[in-house]
């Protein structure tokens, strides 16, 4: 036991943040049928608006303002990329979609030149804790409890408040979401506002754990956000969050096992077996047939 | 009063729609029937926004709704009953009816008429928490009535509401239609079931292929014998 609790603790906080990243994916899904192939992108320049932020900017105001500078991006890539789309085929959105993650890359490969930049050291959460004779950074600890609050906050948002009825009404019918009066642009962007900031503070988390930042170092956790998504049933928040534990869990754990090479693949082959077992993910919704 | 100019509409590359002028005066039953495809949906969904119209004009009171986003359409006092019993099947009862009063913000106005949607519909205050999409077809049916009403419209569209309804729920629907009105609101009523909406509407139209071919009080066009024949089912011995 004490010996597997180190990567325990490291899953649960990975899978955390994973779970943080794929809320993105799936509530931008449910509403919009769309993979948001830009979103792990989205996550990987929250990490570089934090190492610019925090050039210039005292730390804690830098962490506010790499979470405005990812929801406004987040809704610029809607706003650009999706928006015009509205009426097209769902594969053309998705061209789209790849489209913008290769050029949200591509503009930070332009910007950095490529080169790692140093990600600085948020104090308190990049600490030192020890706890249960393991020392670990506080960060481990933190992203668990952190992540459980935000989810609860995101329900009540969705279950109790106006705007979240309007987000269901229209994740289900578009047209008579409109004949309430509701604007659908409005409800999307604001869709793309929650999936961002969460996106934000995953990041945060995410790459307190690293020393640096580069372009493509956000591929593989937005990747592993996807499959956490996938995993739980692709437009369920509770799937999504589930989904991101799981994936952490096993992850850190195959490493715990001495085979760390396999680590990536015991992801993937987790998401293979998911698919051929109940291809809608553990709490996915029954395709609806319109009658 | 609504009143539609010289309406053309294409939809999905079929003129569905080929210079319909009509007319709905303030607290009457309107009715508008025809067949399958002659353009009736099309007709509503062009009121509301839904579709985009070529060319023509649909003035409401001292607005013109051509061209103006559907949000901007109800918030003008309008409301639709879509084909086909679009509730929100994973919101309870009191949401989907809730939602029906999106755009207001009177709380004690939104209660008010909550109370009168329940006098109206009393199964709806039955099952206020359950999920809409657990009632029965007639139940969902009281319910986008009563989602419509939420929004205390002036103007309420209604698209073939006794659609797939078993008759005796059909009745029914058609004298909360009558009360409806009588409380005050203006009614444009699209129906295959040309004998019940005849019966209810004070003034009809007949839609074929996208052309307005008869026009008449509700009586008038139950007697015509061409609408017998054609949508009455019953011949001419």
């Amino acid at each position: 036991m004490a010996r597997i609790l180190p990567y325990l603790l490291g899953g649960i906080s990975v899978g955390g943040q994973y779970a943080l990243i794929a809320i993105g994916y799936t509530m931008v899904y449910g509403i919009l049928r769309l993979i948001n192939f830009a979103h792990g992108d989205i996550f990987t320049a929250a990490g570089f608006f934090m190492v610019y932020a925090a050039a210039s900017l005292p730390i804690y105001v830098s962490v506010a303002v790499v979470i405005l500078l990812t929801i406004f991006m987040g809704v610029l890539v809607e706003r650009v990329a999706y928006k015009p789309l509205r009426s097209a085929p769902r594969m053309s959105v998705m061209i789209s979609a790849i489209g913008m993650s290769y050029l949200l890359q591509n503009v930070m490969w332009y910007i950095t030149g490529g080169l790692a930049k140093r990600y600085p050291i948020i104090p308190w959460i990049s600490n030192s804790v020890t706890i249960l004779g393991y020392t670990t950074k506080r960060v481990t600890i933190i992203t668990p409890f952190l992540t459980l609050i935000l989810v609860v906050a995101l329900v009540i948002l969705i279950q109790k408040t106006k705007i979240g009825m309007a987000m269901r009404a229209a994740s289900r019918d578009f047209e008579t979401a409109q004949l309430m009066g509701i604007k659908i642009d409005n409800v999307i962007s604001f869709t793309f506002v929650v999936g961002s900031a969460l996106a934000a503070v995953g990041s945060l988390l995410y790459f307190s754990n690293y020393a640096t930042v580069t372009p493509v170092v956000g591929a593989m956790p937005g990747l592993k956000a996807f499959v956490a998504a996938v995993f739980g049933g692709i437009g369920s928040i509770p799937g999504a969050v589930l989904g991101g534990f799981i994936i952490g869990i096993s992850e850190t754990l195959t490493k715990g096992a001495g085979l760390t090479t396999f680590s990536d693949a015991v992801t993937f082959a987790l998401l293979i077996i998911i698919l051929v077992v109940k291809p809608t993910g553990l709490f996915g919704e029954k395709p609806t047939q319109k009658v | 009063m609504l009143k539609i100019e010289n309406l053309h509409v294409s939809y999905g590359g079929i003129r569905a729609l080929r210079g319909i002028s009509l007319e709905v005066p303030d607290g009457k039953i309107v009715t508008l029937i025809g067949a399958n495809g002659a353009g009736k949906s099309t007709m509503l969904r062009t009121i509301t926004g839904l579709v985009k119209a070529e060319s023509g004009s649909i003035r409401w009171n001292d607005h013109e709704l051509l061209g103006q986003p559907t949000d901007r359409i109800i918030g003008t006092g309008i409301a639709m009953c879509p084909e086909g019993r679009r509730v929100f099947a994973d919101l309870t009862v009191l949401e989907n009816l809730k939602i029906g009063a999106y755009l207001r913000k009177d709380r004690a106005g939104i209660q008010e008429d909550l109370q009168s949607v329940y006098d109206l519909f009393p199964r709806l205050k039955e099952r206020v928490w359950q999920m809409a999409g657990t009632l029965s077809g007639g139940e969902q049916q009281m319910l986008t009535v009563g989602r419509a009403l939420m929004s205390r419209p002036q103007l309420l569209l209604l698209d073939e509401p006794s659609l797939g309804l078993a008759p005796l729920v059909v009745q029914d629907i058609f004298s909360i239609i009558k009360k409806i009105n009588k409380q005050g609101t203006t009614l444009l009523l699209i129906e295959q079931n040309a004998n019940m909406a005849l019966r209810t509407a004070d003034l009809a139209y007949v839609l074929e292929t996208g052309n307005i071919t008869m026009f008449g009080t509700g009586a008038d066009l139950l007697a015509d014998e061409k609408v017998k024949e054609a949508y009455l089912g019953k011949h001419k011995n």
